[in-house]
């Protein structure tokens, strides 16, 4: 397999190690309540084939957990002159770039999961729904100092629609 | 708040006179001098006022005159029953019904109705006022429950000025203001038609950021008609054309014939589609015996008529022309609609072509804008630029839209990607490798720079160009996923606002894409600097612009 879709010269910044243990713990619950819920119909009826749901669903998220941290390192940002550029994906790689100008404006979200291993969710909203820059596992700290960056960014090189 | 001032007989609401003309003179004007007749810069002098008297009854237009059509039918019954001696039952439950004492009550009931819905709709007319300032428009409305709306004058992604047939027939016009956002439009329904057309004018003039000495106040205080003057001038404004020839050069830059038009509406999709339906059912119906088939595609013809009817009367009186404050875009038969788009407000532009318009040679320009409407059918109606149009209207219409590709060079590269097949030209094509996934088009797929824009061009079969102005860009990006990676490929994409146009060009060479990917972050950074389009007047304005709050909740 050749290598991975990536700028050339690229020093990319990337996010907490600590993500990975949100990441995977959110799969693992998804995944038991996913499995237990399509176990279900076999349990009840008997029918020995309709296992093969459950099975190949945990198969699936047990791969899917085990790639958690290469998939945590391939997300990376970087704070360029006058652009935003994120990447993120091992299998569907992504990288978006957006200049600071077009920011309409930074959200910072925690979910239960983040809160309890410190971390913040930045997301940078343009006025294209599919732009979708959202760099997950900050630590709070470099969250908020990276928010209030790319306001200062924002505003300096402020853009119409 | 101040006191809206009252310009017309309350007591008169069937006369239109033109709305916001108050005969007292000597207003203060704002700081901006607008170049506008007397009667729109009273409207836009930062006052509330209110809108056409007629407003309500043309609102609920609609169950006014289905309310009075089931009283005359019903009525028209009962009068021949009287008049030719029917004494059918129903006259006979008519006369036992007025004997008794009910009728009174009936009566009464009927006219305490009337009054209060009367009542309600003069609350609502009095209480529904609108200002214009040199910053914002503001709407207020609503007996119980006020909405307060207002909208940003720079942040203006089109003014529009619709003509439903019965607000016509009365003289009044529906103003929108579209700012950008989900159905994020200011409407002032209804205005005096004359004075919409003035307003617009005076809006887009103190959006432009035209300063004081550049306008020099013309057209006296407007005269109000009199009743005789009045009906001549209903008249005129119906057979008028969609666009004022002051305010607009008088000739569209494109003509759609009628034959044109419906040649454009026979082969587009629906109705080949409906066509082999049509051959199918026969086939059935004559191999079967039996009739019963074609009621089921019969609802489906009657709906694709209705379709086809509308896009008819819409794109008929088409016209398309470039004035100082944008682009205006003017159609319709009976209810007329004609929109300015300022310069700048156009996110991307696809130039397309049917496959069945191939043989006539024709194409269809759709656009994104960042105003977009609720309503399905409005949303078609104001994101198709032109409806039909020859390779030379095509070109006409891009100039218009995109001043900036009027050189040599960009006009063949356009041609390029207009044109079929695959030439050696500047455009950036997927390789060979490539032609697994894009069969037919892989020698077509591709893009370049032009000027200041980006084009990608896309389709064999369904042609198509798409153009984003690289300052209109909001972000750019590459995805690949395991298939393309394995073959060296990637796709790139142009994030704009969300619209008809989504600018994706896939299967193209990785290196390429990483390359072109580079380019358009630059020359889009580039282009947003020196960009000052939504203040296009004020020639070298600070390019920085409010806060992005349009538009301010509800109160």
């Amino acid at each position: 397999m050749t290598e991975r879709l990536d700028l050339p010269g690229a020093e990319w910044r990337g996010v907490s190690r600590k993500y990975t243990i949100v990441e995977a713990v959110g799969l693992l619950i998804t995944g038991i309540v996913l499995t237990v819920a399509t176990s279900i119909p076999t349990v009840l009826t008997g029918i020995q084939w309709l296992a093969v749901i459950p099975v190949s669903l945990g198969i699936i998220f047990i791969i899917n957990i085990a790639l958690t941290p290469r998939r945590v390192r391939a997300i990376g940002y970087m704070l360029r002159e006058d652009d935003l550029v994120f990447r993120r994906g091992l299998m569907f790689r992504r990288v978006v770039a957006v200049p600071y100008g077009r920011m309409q404006l930074v959200d910072i979200n925690r979910g239960p999961l983040d809160r309890a291993v410190g971390l913040s969710e930045l997301k940078f909203v343009t006025a294209a729904a599919s732009t979708g820059v959202v760099i997950p596992g900050l630590p709070e700290q470099d969250a908020e100092e990276l928010r209030d960056r790319l306001v200062a960014l924002a505003e300096s090189r402020r853009a119409g629609l | 708040m101040s006191d809206p001032r009252d310009p017309f007989d309350p007591g008169e609401p069937g006369v239109p006179l033109e709305p916001g003309v108050p005969l007292e003179p000597g207003e203060p004007l704002g700081p901006v001098e607008l170049n506008v007749p007397e009667s729109a810069r009273r409207l836009a002098d930062g006052e509330w006022h209110r809108l056409h008297p007629a407003t309500p009854f043309l609102r609920g237009g609609i169950a006014f005159v289905a309310i009075i059509g089931v009283i005359v039918v019903n009525a028209r019954d009962v009068f021949l029953d009287v008049i030719f001696g029917g004494g059918s039952r129903e006259l006979r439950f008519f006369e036992r019904f007025a004997e008794s004492s009910l009728l009174i009550l009936a009566i009464l009931a009927v006219v305490v109705i009337l009054l209060l819905s009367v009542g309600g709709f003069y609350l609502s007319w009095r209480m529904h006022t609108f200002r214009i300032t040199d910053e914002l428009v503001e709407v207020r409305s609503g007996i119980l429950f006020r909405t307060n709306r207002r909208g940003r004058l720079d942040r203006i992604q089109g003014i529009n000025i619709s003509r439903p047939f019965l607000a016509r027939l009365f003289g009044a016009a529906k103003l929108e203001v579209n700012v950008a956002g989900q159905d994020a439009n200011v409407e002032l329904a209804y205005l005096g038609s004359k004075g919409a057309d003035d307003l617009r004018l005076a809006i887009l003039q103190l959006a432009s950021g035209t300063r004081a000495a550049e306008a020099a106040a013309i057209a006296g205080p407007a005269a109000l008609p009199g009743v005789g003057g009045l009906v001549e001038s209903r008249v005129n404004e119906l057979l008028a054309p969609e666009l004022d020839p002051n305010t607009a050069p008088p000739e569209s830059i494109v003509r759609i014939g009628i034959p044109r038009l419906i040649g454009s509406l026979l082969l587009s999709g629906p109705t080949v589609f409906a066509i082999l339906a049509a051959i199918g059912i026969i086939t059935t119906v004559i191999t079967t015996g039996d009739v019963g088939w074609i009621f089921i595609i019969l609802p489906g013809f009657l709906g694709l008529a209705g379709y086809l009817g509308s896009r008819l009367t819409r794109s008929l009186r088409y016209s398309i022309a470039s004035t100082a404050d944008g682009i205006r875009v003017g159609y319709g038969l009976l209810s007329t609609t004609n929109e300015t788009l300022p310069p700048g407000r156009i996110h991307a532009v696809e130039v397309s072509q049917p496959l069945m318009w191939r043989p006539a040679g024709w194409w269809e320009i759709k656009i994104n804008t960042a105003s977009q409407a609720a309503s399905s059918s409005s949303a078609t109606a104001k994101t198709t630029l032109l409806p039909v149009g020859d390779m030379a209207d095509v070109h006409r219409v891009l100039q218009l839209i995109l001043p900036s590709l009027a050189d040599a060079k960009s006009r063949e590269l356009l041609e390029c990607g207009l044109a079929a097949g695959a030439h050696d030209d500047d455009y950036v094509t997927s390789p060979k490798r490539a032609a697994w996934l894009r069969w037919f088009s892989w020698r077509r797929n591709g893009f370049v720079l032009i000027s200041d824009a980006v084009a990608l061009r896309k389709g064999a079969i369904w042609r198509s160009l798409v153009l984003v102005p690289q300052a209109r860009m909001q972000s750019v990006s590459m995805n690949e996923g395991p298939l393309l990676r394995r073959m060296g490929l990637a796709e790139l994409r142009i994030h704009t606002v969300a619209g008809p146009i989504s600018a994706t060009i896939g299967a193209l060479d990785r290196d390429d894409v990483v390359r072109f990917f580079d380019e358009v972050e630059h020359a889009a950074v580039h282009a947003a600097g020196v960009d000052t389009s939504h203040r296009w007047r004020s020639t070298g304005a600070n390019t920085e612009s409010p806060a992005p709050t349009t538009p301010e909740g509800q109160a």
